[in-house]
């Protein structure tokens, strides 16, 4: 059962497109069947960090329009046998996008793939909105600061209620996912702290992805984090995530301050 | 040529219905009767807004003219007359309401259409809600009680006739008491709101006090001042 999932947040520069990329890629690792698809029809970022920017022709609008046909569209990944990329238009609005030609275009993507990943813009208007629509999952791509949080509730309320699932009296399922997670500052109490997060949200966890420069580095060339250094922390954490997505129990890390040897005697002895 | 489609024939419905309608008796001199309305309207504003008013005029001799005086005189206070009684019919105009007649007294009292209408109306008179409120949602009911199992996140906002229950944090608006309910109070697990109103007398997220902060506690009326204080 292919099953399609958007990730979503309301704010903007939370890391929904390292996200969708990331989990896409340890998802296709795992052996499913994955596309990525860019809702963000005139910002595109997906192809960037999916590093297949130059190989976009067609893109989502075509086949919304029929100007394209889906397999036209589809860039397969150069590193991965089973990840496909669907990238937004660059020159379009998101007014573009139908409510039938997007139903149409998922519907098809359901019957070639086992996930289907949609990255949604920012905001709440017509793109968010179209991204999350058809979804039967959501991950919602949350940092540690008010802001965030509250607009992710936001986009909660909206998942309980203008999804398709929504309407025909069904349930979305939701994951919270927490993003740039800097253990340090939350030690010193400038961050919201996880369980703040979770008690205003009252929605499951799905990972904490530790802040760190190997994600700015990834997108940079091009590659998801999963791939490009899946040793690191924010790596591991999404490869768990992905996991945790498939249904698996796995215990939830969360990042702490790594302290050398010294440190830890000072505290010791201070105490 | 002869195949023209006859219309089909409608029934006219016809239903009998009863309502009850305040009786005027005016008595002479009218002027004073008149001073007499004048003050009650005073008193309670509305008291004869949309209720049905028939005119006895057993008890005094008015001419065509005088009645048509009386007619406007009501009608200057906003009273709508339906019928008239006691009179003989040629002493009404055609642009004047009709005669009636066979009128059965029964007792009028001003809380008892409202009970007849409590009975009929099965309207529920509390809303609960078994999920959290979010951000940017709206929940509005004029007609009692809310309760909402769940938070009221960052920027939702809670509207009630009556008073507002949350087991859970409150950390948007609540207003209790829309309608004029002052003995409305707003109880909640955890006070982080941003706005609380009860009758149209509120407080911000500055105005609460510090300490009860995350604590559970309640907001009401005292006179024309909110109070807020930690709940047990």
């Amino acid at each position: 059962m292919a099953k399609v999932l958007v990730v979503t947040s309301g704010k903007g520069g939370v890391g929904k497109t390292t996200t969708t990329a990331a989990l896409g890629a340890a998802l296709a690792q795992r052996g499913d069947k994955v596309v990525v698809v860019d809702f963000d029809v005139g910002l595109r970022n997906l192809d960037l960090v999916m590093g297949a920017e130059r190989r976009v022709v067609f893109d989502l609008i075509n086949v919304v329009q029929g100007v394209a046909k889906l397999p036209q569209a589809l860039i397969k990944d150069k590193r991965l046998e089973n990840l496909w990329l669907l990238p937004a238009s660059q020159t379009r609005d998101k007014d573009a996008l139908t409510e039938e030609g997007v139903g149409k275009v998922i519907a098809d993507l359901r019957s070639r793939f086992d996930w289907v990943i949609c990255d949604s813009p920012a905001g709440i208007e017509r793109g968010a909105s179209m991204a999350m629509r058809f979804a039967d999952e959501a991950v919602i791509v949350t940092n540690p600061e008010v802001s965030s949080v509250r607009d992710s509730d936001r986009i909660i309320g909206m998942l309980d209620s203008k999804t398709m699932r929504a309407e025909k009296g069904e349930r979305v399922e939701k994951h919270i996912l927490i993003t740039r997670y800097d253990p340090a500052r939350a030690a010193r109490g400038e961050m919201l702290t996880i369980d703040d997060i979770l008690e205003i949200l009252a929605t499951p966890l799905l990972g904490i992805i530790p802040e760190s420069q190997d994600v700015l580095r990834a997108s940079n060339v091009g590659t998801p984090v999963t791939l490009s250094n899946a040793d690191g922390a924010p790596a591991r954490a999404y490869i768990d995530a992905a996991r945790r997505l498939c249904g698996e129990t796995i215990a939830m890390q969360v990042p702490a301050e790594r302290k050398g040897f010294m440190d830890r005697l000072l505290r010791r002895r201070a105490a | 040529m002869e195949a023209a489609v006859k219309p089909q024939r409608q029934m006219v419905r016809l239903r009998g219905r009863s309502y009850v309608a305040f009786v005027f008796t005016p008595t002479v001199p009218v002027q004073d009767w008149l001073h007499e309305i004048d003050a009650t309207i005073a008193r309670s504003p509305g008291f004869f807004a949309g209720r049905p008013v028939v005119i006895d005029l057993s008890s005094v001799e008015l001419s065509q003219a005088g009645i048509g005086h009386l007619l406007t005189s009501l009608q200057d206070r906003n009273i709508r007359v339906l019928g008239i009684e006691g009179v003989e019919e040629g002493r009404l105009t055609p642009m004047m309401p009709p005669l009636l007649s066979g009128g059965r007294s029964c007792v009028v009292e001003p809380s008892a259409p409202k009970k007849a209408d409590a009975k009929v109306e099965v309207k529920p008179t509390s809303l609960l809600l078994e999920h959290p409120v979010r951000s940017g949602q709206t929940v509005i009911f004029p007609d009692g009680d809310v309760t909402i199992l769940g938070s009221v996140g960052s920027g939702a906002e809670v509207v009630a006739g009556g008073s507002i229950h949350v087991y859970g944090a409150l950390r948007g608006r609540a207003m209790a008491g829309v309608n004029g309910h002052t003995s409305a109070r707003i109880y909640c697990q955890k006070i982080e709101a941003e706005l609380l109103a009860i009758d149209g007398f509120y407080q911000t997220a500055d105005d609460i006090d510090e300490a009860l902060r995350g604590r559970p506690a309640q907001a009401f009326l005292q006179g024309n001042t909110m109070r807020i204080t930690a709940l047990n």
